[in-house]
């Protein structure tokens, strides 16, 4: 099993990935340990260029990571021939516990990446380092995820044993077994419509409010992080269906899949950019007094506040559109 | 936001001029580079084409086939357990298959021999595959002679030569009648090399297969599905045998890159010195870098995926077939179906801009912040 060229390009990845992150937190320690923009000792000069080298790893990181979620994704779904009674890629990754836990670490790992790189463009703004000591605890916190992550795929590719009977998605996402999945698949899907657009449509007024009027920025960043779960839930639970014009398959993973025009990327992309991008105007929010960043900062909010919103608007656009022109009538 | 697009125009113009300037160091590097790419993207466009070969081959296959053990040991199956098999809810239809190996010393060489479904032969007509002919000489009328299971000779009139297009598959094959198989073989007349069953719902499949192994326990049940599993797993396997070998020559490769990022000539340090002095900044000197990883990256990974695609499907895979295909006597001659999916694009891209990039990090930010004064003085 684990000699499949896709496995070992994921293997490959994050031991780069989590190398890269332990190089960038030692040397993220020291920083937090000795740094004194007071000073203009060697240490700190040398401190000073070690920053660049961090933000730069840390950039790739982040794109390495999103490359890798999807490769995981599509070389997991690539798996379910292996496994008899595995459809798609719900098959698969139901194989061993590690499975989805490892989707879900991913998922946030990306996330936090994201965040970080927002806070250290902030942070390249100001002259001062305004932002030096929030950003390194921050990858303090991230380091360990990213090794635990690489620690789970590990263990989920060595304990795929082929040949195990699993369920596929067809019985995960469906509405008569238990689990997180079958409750968001068994919601009243009136009412999950309800609550997307409605959530949607929040998220539209605090964003819009943020943006000309700079205020509620905590709101909308948390309307973001919430809005994000619920366009999930929503997707499993009524999109989907528009989308395989088949009203019993809830699949998030399927509509990765080639008959569906791969239109799953550019969905789950402009959620993720949409996430990171709101998120980020609250992580920022606490920064706004300091003053080297005052400048800037509201600014730089305003554009992420807009990247965000358009990024759900077309999520939202793309998902109405499927719905109301599917063939699929409910 | 224009500001910025233009902004970054500006840099690569400047790194492509840049590069251009040292071109014999930077097409050594390409040169390297793409060989790397070509390899391992050889490598993997042909594993996945077999994949797909056989794929398709097996579409066409019988949902189930049934042989008898004895012993461990694929056995002549009784033509009346097709009786008991067909009674089974759920089968469509059960045949039986006749079919052998014969050794021919004068081409030394197997032929495998079977009797088609659905083509009347008489007793004496043969059919051979385009290999064969090839290798015999054989041609619509010629005559080849076979030493039966008794050591006697039997006489068969050539009918045809089945199409090459179908080489891969057909090389080595002979069609005869049912007759003439008996005669060479001595198969008894009531039994059949094996049973293939139609079964008309591919959902039953797994439970009919168990069915029948419960009712004949003599038997074993192959599934086309296990056959197909089986066939993904060793290519896969292979191909992924093949790459981790080769991931020496990636670490030699990456060690190489990093090397040429980290021994900059003394002309280079001084560009990097003036520019800094000019009033760029180390994080511009990072994007410039950034902007030449890119460039080298991209040229090389696409000029190496073209060149393994010319290798793999039009040159049919010269290098190493003899591993990925294994080898016989009448090796068939086939062109693979040119087949490439972003899947395995992204896959080769794992495999070297990655670690490529990351073997350049550190040497790019060194050459980054240099300091300006300390280069001009040298």
């Amino acid at each position: 099993m684990f000699f499949k060229p896709g496995i070992l390009a994921l293997f490959l990845s994050s031991l780069l990935i989590s190398g890269m992150v332990l190089y960038a937190s030692f040397t993220g320690a020291l920083i937090l340990r000795y740094w004194d923009i007071k000073s203009g000792s060697e240490t700190q000069l040398r401190l000073e260029r070690k920053t660049y080298l961090i933000s730069t790893i840390l950039g790739y990181v982040l794109v390495f990571q999103l490359f890798s979620l999807f490769l995981f994704i599509y070389t997991a779904d690539a798996l379910h021939p292996f496994f008899t009674g595995a459809m798609c890629a719900v098959g698969s990754l139901n194989v061993n516990q590690w499975g989805f836990p490892l989707v879900v670490l991913k998922i946030i790992t990306f996330l936090l990446a994201g965040l970080w790189l927002i806070i250290n463009f902030a942070d390249n703004q100001g002259y001062d380092y305004p932002l030096i000591k929030v950003k390194y605890l921050l990858l303090l916190v991230l380091a360990p995820l990213i090794l635990a992550e690489t620690i789970m795929q590990a263990k989920y590719f060595l304990g795929l044993r082929p040949e195990v009977i699993t369920s596929c998605c067809g019985s995960v996402f469906s509405g008569d077994t238990a689990g997180v999945a079958a409750e968001i698949v068994s919601l009243p899907r009136a009412s999950m419509e309800v609550v997307f657009y409605a959530a949607m449509l929040g998220t539209l007024a605090l964003g819009m409010a943020f943006y000309r009027r700079d205020r509620m920025g905590y709101g909308f960043s948390a309307a973001i992080l919430l809005t994000f779960l619920i366009a999930i839930a929503a997707f499993i639970s009524f999109i989907s269906i528009y989308f395989y014009e088949l009203p019993t398959h809830h699949c998030p993973f399927c509509i990765l899949q080639k008959e569906y025009g791969y239109i799953g990327y550019c969905l789950y992309l402009l959620l993720l950019v949409g996430g990171v991008a709101g998120m980020g105007v609250g992580v920022l929010m606490p920064f706004r007094q300091i003053p080297s960043l005052k400048e800037t900062l509201p600014s730089m909010q305003r554009r992420l506040a807009l990247t965000s919103i358009i990024s759900y608007l077309l999520f939202t656009a793309i998902a109405t559109y499927q719905i109301i022109f599917s063939n699929l009538k409910m | 936001m224009i500001k910025a697009i233009d902004k970054q125009r500006y840099i690569l113009d400047f790194t492509l001029s840049s590069l251009w300037r040292r071109k014999g160091k930077n097409l050594a590097l390409v040169l390297v580079y793409t060989l790397v790419v070509f390899v391992l993207g050889s490598v993997m466009f042909f594993t996945q084409a077999l994949k797909n070969e056989a794929a398709l081959v097996l579409r066409g296959s019988p949902e189930i086939i049934v042989q008898k053990m004895v012993a461990g040991r694929h056995d002549l199956i009784p033509v009346s357990h097709g009786a008991q098999i067909g009674k089974i809810r759920g089968v469509k239809a059960v045949k039986a298959r006749f079919w052998g190996y014969y050794y021919d010393p004068g081409a030394q060489a197997n032929y495998t021999l079977m009797v088609p479904e659905d083509l009347p032969l008489k007793d004496q007509e043969i059919i051979v595959g385009a290999g064969i002919s090839r290798v015999r000489r054989l041609f619509r009328g010629s005559s080849i002679v076979f030493r039966t299971y008794d050591g006697k000779p039997a006489t068969f009139f050539i009918k045809g030569v089945l199409s090459p297009d179908s080489e891969l598959l057909s090389s080595d094959l002979i069609l005869i009648s049912v007759p003439g198989f008996t005669r060479v073989f001595g198969v008894p007349p009531d039994r059949a090399t094996d049973l293939t069953v139609q079964v008309a719902n591919r959902k039953e499949i797994p439970t009919i297969a168990a069915k029948i192994v419960d009712a004949l326990p003599d038997t074993r049940a192959i599934t086309r599905e296990e056959i197909l599993r089986t066939y993904d797993a060793v290519f896969d396997w292979r191909g992924g045998i093949m790459i981790a070998i080769l991931a020496g020559a990636v670490l030699a490769f990456l060690i190489f890159a990093w090397d040429k990022a980290a021994g900059l000539s003394a002309e280079e340090k001084r560009e990097i010195g003036i520019l800094k002095a000019i009033g760029w900044e180390t994080a511009d000197v990072l994007e410039m870098k950034f902007w030449e990883g890119l460039v080298v990256s991209l040229s090389s990974f696409f000029l190496g995926i073209i060149l393994a695609y010319g290798h793999i499907f039009y040159a049919s895979a010269t290098l190493f077939e003899p591993v990925l295909k294994g080898w016989a006597v009448l090796y068939p001659e086939f062109r693979l179906t040119p087949f490439i999916s972003g899947y395995q694009i992204a896959i080769l891209f794992f495999f070297t801009v990655i670690p490529y990039t990351v073997a350049t990090i550190i040497p790019s930010w060194r050459a980054a912040t240099i300091d300006p004064d300390a280069v001009m003085r040298t």
